[in-house]
């Protein structure tokens, strides 16, 4: 089954349409801690935030990772990545509005396979970077 | 700090396809690959191993025995992904081994000095085939950095 919108291979600099998502609230958070079971009280206890050193709990970087993730796969299929790595720059905060965007970078054949290398960002409303992404896609 | 290549105790890990609906709606996802019947064997999400935290226990860390990290302190640097052929779909039993991979330090600018470490997790299937591999980098930093 392919479920990914892209109908022919994607050329370099090729660009999916940004993606600007609600602002970010803790219930977000709490929801992917559930999920991943990660519970770093960081990302939603506002006393253990404090007693860090920090303003408020801060976003966990996983969440918007992931959202990345679906939103890049939503473009060229679920079951065609191939490799997806984030990098974690600004922290994200609860309130903040982040804009994903992925362009193509490379296309390249690597045996029988045509690979799709995509630079990948989700960026705070400041222009501030949240992460850098890079993916590979077998199409 | 334990050694680069230290292995933890390998465990099993079902992608499940509850589980798999769970994470993307949490990842805000609407995709119907992620909510199809169980019986079709949906996709997981590409950050989906990230929930193989309900399938560890503490001897599968590699760092199981060693002082625990400051949780304060730690802050994920990076985090990556690679599936020879797609990520697993739900039904899949996975049999998941984390080492360590490098660790090194740096002088961070806002944080003081940093400690970078690596977590590597194969994910095999049945056959002993490499399903995923997950490299996650964290960083451990002398203060709190807010920017």
């Amino acid at each position: 089954m392919s479920t990914g919108t892209a109908t022919k291979t994607p050329a370099v600099g090729d660009e999916r349409e940004p993606f600007t998502d609600k602002p970010l609230t803790i219930t977000d958070f709490v929801r992917y801690q559930g999920a991943s079971g990660d519970m770093n009280p960081i990302h939603h206890d506002s006393e253990f935030a404090a007693k860090a050193g920090y303003p408020t709990p801060f976003a966990v970087g996983m969440l918007q990772a992931s959202v990345l993730g679906t939103y890049v796969t939503d473009w060229l299929g679920p079951e065609n990545i191939r490799r997806f790595k984030v990098q974690f720059r600004e922290q994200a905060w609860p309130g903040d509005v982040l804009t994903y965007t992925g362009k193509v970078t490379d296309v390249r054949t690597e045996g029988t396979e045509t690979l799709v290398d995509l630079e990948l960002a989700c960026t705070r409303q400041t222009g501030g970077v949240h992460l850098k992404g890079w993916a590979t896609f077998a199409v | 700090m334990s050694e680069e290549g230290t292995k933890g105790k390998p465990y099993e890990m079902i992608v499940e396809a509850g589980k798999v609906r769970e994470f993307a709606r949490a990842a805000k996802s609407k995709n119907p690959a992620y909510f199809t019947p169980p019986e079709e064997h949906p996709v997981s999400p590409v950050t989906f191993l990230a929930s193989s935290a309900f399938w560890s226990t503490p001897e599968s860390s590699p760092n199981f025995g060693a002082a625990p990290p400051n949780m304060e302190r730690i802050l994920h640097g990076e985090q990556e992904f690679t599936f020879p052929n797609g990520p697993p779909k739900a039904g899949t039993v996975l049999t998941a081994t984390t080492s360590i991979g490098k660790q090194y330090e740096k002088e961070g600018k806002r944080g003081g000095s940093m400690k970078f470490s690596e977590l590597i997790t194969e994910f095999r299937d049945a056959d002993g085939n490499l399903v995923a591999e997950s490299k996650s980098t964290t960083i451990e930093t002398g203060k709190a950095t807010t920017e």
